[in-house]
Order: structure tokens, then sequence, then C-alpha cells
């Protein structure tokens, strides 16, 4: 009872004056956040939030899957509802592997701005179909769109037109952590939690004159803020053999090509 | 035992065959089954085509005949006009096969004044309605009243017993037991009901028994009557004709309550709805909506508004703006079935989660136009943007070709499509090709002949205006030679896989010389 009274006490306190650590430092809810870890509480201390549903108590509700390969990039392993993570234009995989776990979870999961999103390769690396819902043109309204789907699907992706105002990009993120959606942009986004980027990999299985591409290796870094700052690097198979995302050697040195299996082409 | 009236539509599959097809029935017809005739036609009769005859056979005594595949779903849609036609005489008709309806003899009977007049009235309207000749038989039981119909007699009450004691007994239409009956010297189906009904039984089996009791003029099923269909149609005539949007989405929630409050009356809901709009000038507007839930009164507002607010502003597809105000609305409901309540799904994906995001959508529909939503459908196909259709969120989710990649294991009628790339695909395919440049280590372009033969290695591909970038390894080419034989749609190409110095991957196509990127490995 004492540490309850002297957490609301410091909680009094603390009300007008930002603290030193920067991020949490903008909202009551952060601040809060901030007092609770400095009191040695953030084992004991829950938002109410997360008692609702019957899963309250495991945390499980407050975090949508994501592949195993991807969990060490993420600095919740998982995505963190109410977060944003953005991913670097022109790495599609990156952006479909992330949805996958989560969709065949039941999730749903819509895409806003990408009229190119190969829909073959997403169901192929395990993306419910019928749960996914595209907006390839949506033309200068998007921020209203994305904003009106964030209400109602957990996963949602945004391909901006052009570069986003910073005002427009706080609104969003503030939405989806108002509704516990992710917002996973696809663009240079100003406040994401976590940034995946990709410096490169290569494509095994072609050769001059035969083959036909096998699997990629593909390394996946993380950067971001908070508990994200620490810069992470996974090195997967991305597609992987069978088409899937597959754990890459750590060296990720490509290896030869097994033998070639018959396939109808 | 209730007498039945039993209109029947002789060489019923040649007539359909007529009705549908156009085949010329004054003329030689037979219809065919298996390689039997089932049907023929008068004049094929008349010069020596049977029942159960050999197409081989029967062409042998009729050279001229013109032979039709026997379909038994064209038989029924083509019988349906007579069926309607009857109701309009007589209510509780029940269709005892394409070619043959029943119904209770003692309603028309006695509304027409007695069964002759009413078998005339019957006969008389179908021809006129439909041009179909028929003949109508009375008698008690469905199996004597064919008969009857078949030689035309109505039976006074009490007589059937006598009528079919005299027939042959292949009139069963049993043959292996009339085979068997035969050779015990069973000629008549009135020698057949005299034997012990318990020995029957004993001797021949259930099915010889229930036989004999239509044999016997016992025949006691009664008559499954159809209901006919309700009409649930709903429509309006506005004083004034409808210009403005908001007009029309007011009038648009109204009718769309009466659709809804039909058909809960009923105890129907549908899953596809008709809108038809007539405008001042007599222009006709129709557009049908699926859906792949079943329609609730906001639901069809909402379409109905949609349609509204695309003809009236013009921006509908392939339709330009009516010259006049909208003055009557119709909505038909298409794809109607029983309201059972609204199934949950197994593991939740159907329930709460499943509203939420139909509510987000449907405001996304609002803002943007129903259009603007899509859900993409695997399908059948061989390049990757072949294989994907995008339809509109709420419409039916089917493939524009049939042969989904994962359904191709499960389902071996489903096409197998050679030439499919095979998985991973790629990630980006671009909605229109990309123009590329492929040259070889000279820096010419490379070209593939007609034997598929590469006129040079490619080492270098530029993309669009890009300066060209070196290929690391290359794969191909991959004919496909699709439609051939419709030159409008007919596509010769060959495909491509390259691995590109930076890293990068793309699915190439070559075809009349050009190159294209259909697709991006990112």
């Amino acid at each position: 009872m004492a540490g309850i009274v002297a957490l609301r006490r410091r909680h009094d306190e603390a009300g007008p004056v930002p603290t030193s650590t920067g991020d949490a430092g903008t909202d009551p809810a952060g601040r809060t956040a901030t007092l609770i870890r400095d009191a040695g509480l953030s084992g004991l201390v829950r938002p109410a939030s997360a008692h609702t549903g019957e899963a309250a108590g495991t945390g499980g509700d407050r975090m949508l899957p994501v592949l195993p390969e991807l969990r060490p990039l993420l600095p919740a392993g998982g995505l963190r509802r109410g977060s944003t993570v953005a991913v670097t234009p022109g790495h599609t995989s990156i952006l479909l592997a992330l949805l996958v776990e989560a969709s065949v979870a039941g999730s749903w999961c819509a895409v806003v701005g990408l009229p190119s999103l190969g829909a073959l390769a997403a169901a192929e690396l395990g993306i419910a179909m019928d749960r996914l819902a595209l907006v390839p043109h949506p033309g200068p309204e998007w921020p209203a769109v994305v904003g009106a789907l964030l209400d109602g699907f957990d996963l949602v992706v945004a391909a901006p037109p052009g570069p986003v105002a910073a005002g427009v990009a706080g609104r969003l993120a503030a939405r989806a952590r108002q509704r516990g959606s992710v917002l996973v942009p696809c663009a240079t986004w100003a406040g994401a939690d976590v940034v995946l980027d990709s410096p490169g990999g290569g494509w095994e299985g072609l050769d001059r004159g035969h083959g036909r591409l096998r699997r990629r290796y593909l390394t996946i870094t993380a950067s971001g803020r908070g508990a994200a700052a620490r810069r992470r690097e996974v090195t997967v198979w991305l597609p992987g053999p069978l088409g899937r995302l597959a754990d890459a050697p750590p060296a990720a040195t490509p290896r030869a090509v097994e033998a070639p299996i018959l396939v109808a082409v | 035992m209730s007498r039945l009236l039993l209109v029947w539509c002789p060489d019923w599959p040649v007539i359909a065959a007529g009705i549908v097809d156009g085949v010329d029935v004054h003329g030689p017809v037979a219809v065919l089954f298996a390689n039997r005739v089932v049907a023929c036609s008068e004049a094929a009769r008349v010069e020596g085509v049977r029942r159960g005859l050999r197409k081989r056979e029967a062409q042998g005594r009729c050279p001229r005949l013109t032979v039709v595949e026997h379909d038994p779903a064209r038989d029924a849609r083509a019988f349906e006009p007579v069926v309607a036609a009857v109701e309009e005489l007589a209510p509780g008709v029940e269709v005892v096969r394409p070619g043959a309806c029943a119904m209770a003899a003692r309603g028309p009977s006695r509304y027409f004044g007695s069964e002759e007049r009413a078998a005339e009235r019957i006969v008389e309207h179908v021809a006129q309605t439909c041009t179909v000749e028929a003949q109508v038989g009375i008698a008690e039981g469905v199996f004597a009243a064919r008969l009857a119909a078949r030689a035309g007699r109505l039976i006074p009450p009490g007589g059937t017993g006598a009528f079919l004691a005299g027939l042959n007994i292949s009139t069963v239409d049993r043959p292996e037991l009339v085979d068997l009956l035969r050779r015990l010297g069973i000629g008549t189906l009135g020698a057949f009901a005299s034997l012990p009904p318990a020995d029957v039984l004993a001797r021949f089996g259930l099915d010889a028994a229930l036989a004999q009791r239509m044999a016997a003029g016992l025949d006691e099923r009664p008559l499954a009557a159809r209901q006919p269909p309700p009409d649930l149609d709903v429509s309006q005539t506005f004083d004034e004709p409808l210009e403005r949007v908001d007009a029309a989405a007011f009038a648009a929630r109204q009718l769309a309550q009466r659709l809804h409050d039909r058909l809960a009356g009923h105890g129907l809901a549908c899953t596809r709805l008709g809108i038809v709009a007539v405008t001042e000038h007599g222009e006709e507007l129709h557009r049908t909506w699926r859906h792949d839930g079943l329609l609730d009164a906001a639901a069809i507002a909402e379409r109905l508004r949609w349609q509204l607010d695309g003809w009236l502003s013009g921006t509908s597809h392939g339709l330009g703006r009516p010259t006049a105000g909208i003055l009557r609305l119709r909505l038909i409901p298409d794809g109607v079935l029983a309201h059972a309540g609204f199934q949950l799904g197994l593991w939740g994906d159907a329930g709460q989660e499943r509203d939420r995001a139909h509510r987000a959508l449907t405001r996304v529909q609002g803002m943007l136009g129903p259009e603007a939503v899509l859900t993409a459908v695997l399908g059948g196909g061989r390049d990757p943007a072949d294989q994907v259709r995008l339809v509109p969120w709420g419409d039916e989710r089917v493939p524009a070709r049939p042969g989904a990649p994962g359904a191709s294991g499960e389902n071996s009628a489903a096409p197998p499509w050679p030439g499919r790339m095979p998985a991973p695909s790629p990630a980006t395919v671009p909605p229109e090709p990309l123009p590329a440049t492929v040259l070889d280590p000279g820096g010419a372009p490379v070209q593939v002949n007609a034997r598929l033969a590469l006129t040079g290695s490619p080492r270098f591909v530029a993309l669009g205006r890009e300066s060209p970038v070196e290929i690391t390894g290359w794969a191909g080419p991959w004919p496909v030679e699709e439609r051939w034989w419709a030159p409008a749609e007919a596509d010769r190409r060959v495909r491509f896989q390259v691995c590109l110095a930076d890293g990068r991957a793309l699915l190439l196509s070559l075809s009349s010389g050009c190159w294209w990127v259909i697709g991006v490995y990112d």
C-alpha cells in the first residue's frame, strides 16, 4: 500500500516535467512506464488495458506473433500491438514475412498503396488470402484510408505515394497505439519503433543458362528507438527452399546448390 | 385412392433439344446417352429407329438422322415454362420427370366442370403458351396416370385396375424383372398383379413387390407438389424523378428495408442482389451485386446507394450518365436461401474480428468506392500475374481460371497448367510490365529464334532508361504458347529468370522481340 502511495506521489511530482528518458516523456502513459521502471515494479504492474479479454495475465493478446526466424529482430519478440514497424521500400519479401505468422493465427491484414504486391508470393509464404484486404490506389486521401483500416485490422501496411510529413506519421502512429493495431509503413517513417532494412543478400540456384531461382540468403537489420535502439541483425533464407522463410547458417555462406529436383516448368 | 391428372409431352428430350438448341424436331432426330438411343422423333420412328438402339444401328436405319447428346439439365430447363403454364390453370403441380408433371385431378375437374374439359383446357393452354404438344391422362396413382397419358385416355373412377390388367408387362420399366417374368410366362400387368403378394416379395425382393403394387394400381405415393416460388421483387415508382444522389440514398434505404422485410417474412436471405433502374427516358440500367455472406438491410441499402451514386454521377464504367432522372427502381433478390442465422467460424475467424474488419472496409469502400478495396483470389495460370484475380471486397471469391497452385494436389480434376513458373514467386509483380533491354557481351540485343535458340548469351540488362547492370546468372528460355487456336487472344512468349550483380533477381518475358519485367524477386 505504501509503495502505491509513494508511486502516486512521485507520479504527481513528475507531472509536467519531462523526464530524462526521452521517449517516455511525452504522454502520461510513458511517464507511468518510467515510474514503474524506476520503482523496480516492471514485472508486477500492468496497464489496466492488459486485463481485458480472457488472455489477461499471459499478455498474449498484446502481441502479434511473427515467424520464429524474425523474433530476434523485434525487441519484444513479436509485433507489439500499437507499435509502428517500418520496412524500407524495395524489400517486399520482408514485409510479407512480417505478416505471415499473425495472418496464420487469424489476424486480418490490409495493404494500402502497393499495387504491385505479388499475392502469389504472399500465399506461398503462408498469408491467408481471405483475410488480406488490398487497397492498391488509395489516392490523395491515403492517411484517412489507413486511419480507417487501423480501426478494424490488426496489421496495416501503408505505402504512401510520397514523403510523409511528420505530423501525419505521428497521427497515424497514435491511431495505431489507441486501437491496438500494428502499423507497418513501407516508407521512411519518422518515429517508427523499429525500422527493418536489408543491406543485401544473394540468390541461389541460377547459373549461366540453367537452373532456377531456389532460395535467397538475406540479411535483415533492425534499428529503432527505445528498446530497439540496439542494432540487431539476422540472416535468413527468404524465400527458403520450400517458398517459406527458413533459418540460414550463421555465416550465411552461399553453399553449393543440392542436386536439382525435377520440376515441371 | 386419389385420382391424378398427368400431363405428358411425348419425346420430351427431342422437343427440349428443339427448344434449347434449335434442332429441327420434325426431321428424324435421336437423343443418345452412352451410345444408345433414349428418345427419337416421330420421323425417326417411322424410319425404324427405336429406343435402345446403338448409334450406328440407328444411323444405318435412317441415314439422315440428327444425333443429339442427352442432357437432363437441358430437358429440365426447357420443361420449366410448361410447368409454369400448367400451374396457371391448376395449383400443386409435381414434376414427375422432365416431360411429365402430375397434379390432383379433383381440383381442376371441379373447377372446369368435368375431367374431360379440364384435360382439354390444359392441353390447349400448353399448346398456346409454349407451342408444345401434350397429352393428358387421368387415373389412380402416378404409374397408372402415366400409362393413361401415353394412351391419351381418361380412366373412369375405379377402372384403373382393369385398364392396367391388359397392358404389357414391359411397362413396369424394370428390364431384368420383366425379362424374368416373361420367361415365367407372365406377359401382362394383370397376370403379375394376380400373383400372391407375399410370394412375390419372398421370391423377387422388395423392388418387385413395389412393382407389383404399381401393376395392381395401388401406387399410393402422395404427390410432392411444387410450391410456386414467392414473388420477392420490390419496386418503387417515384413521382419526381431522382436526379440527386442524396435523394436517391434516401429512397434506397426505404427500398432496402422493404426488401429485407419481405425476405425475412419468408425466412429467406439473399446472396446476390439485382438492381434495375428505369429512367424517365426509358433507359434501363441493370447491375447484379454479389456478396459472400448474407445481405442484411444495411448492406442492401449500401449497395443500392453505391450503385445509384455511380449511375447518377456517371462514374461507373461502361455506362454513360443517364440522360434523365431515375423514375423507377426495382430490387430483385437472387441466390435466395433459407436464413438459418449467421454461422460463426469454428476458430473464431468469422466472429468479432471479422465484423471489425468488415466495418473498416465498408468505411473505406464508402470513401473510395466499392471497387477500390480488393481481395486476391488465386487461380490457374502460367505467369505470376495470371494466377491472381483481384475481386472487390464482398464479392464472391471466384478465381479467373481453375487450378490454383495449392489445390492441384487435392483436386485431380483441376487443370495442371504445364509451364507454370515454379515457386518461389516474385514478391513484386508490376501491374503493367516494365520495358527492359537485354544485351549480349558484345552489346547487341538478345533475341530468341523460332527454335528457342538465343542469339547471344544475356550479359547486361537495362530496366527502362537505367544504365545496364551485369547479369550474374540466368535461366531460360521457358516458352509459353497460349490460346494459339484463337488468333485474337493468342500469346506466344518466353520467360527468363535473371540474377543481377546488385543482388536483385528478375522475371523477364520476351514476346514479339520486346523484353518486359513481369516480376521482381525483392
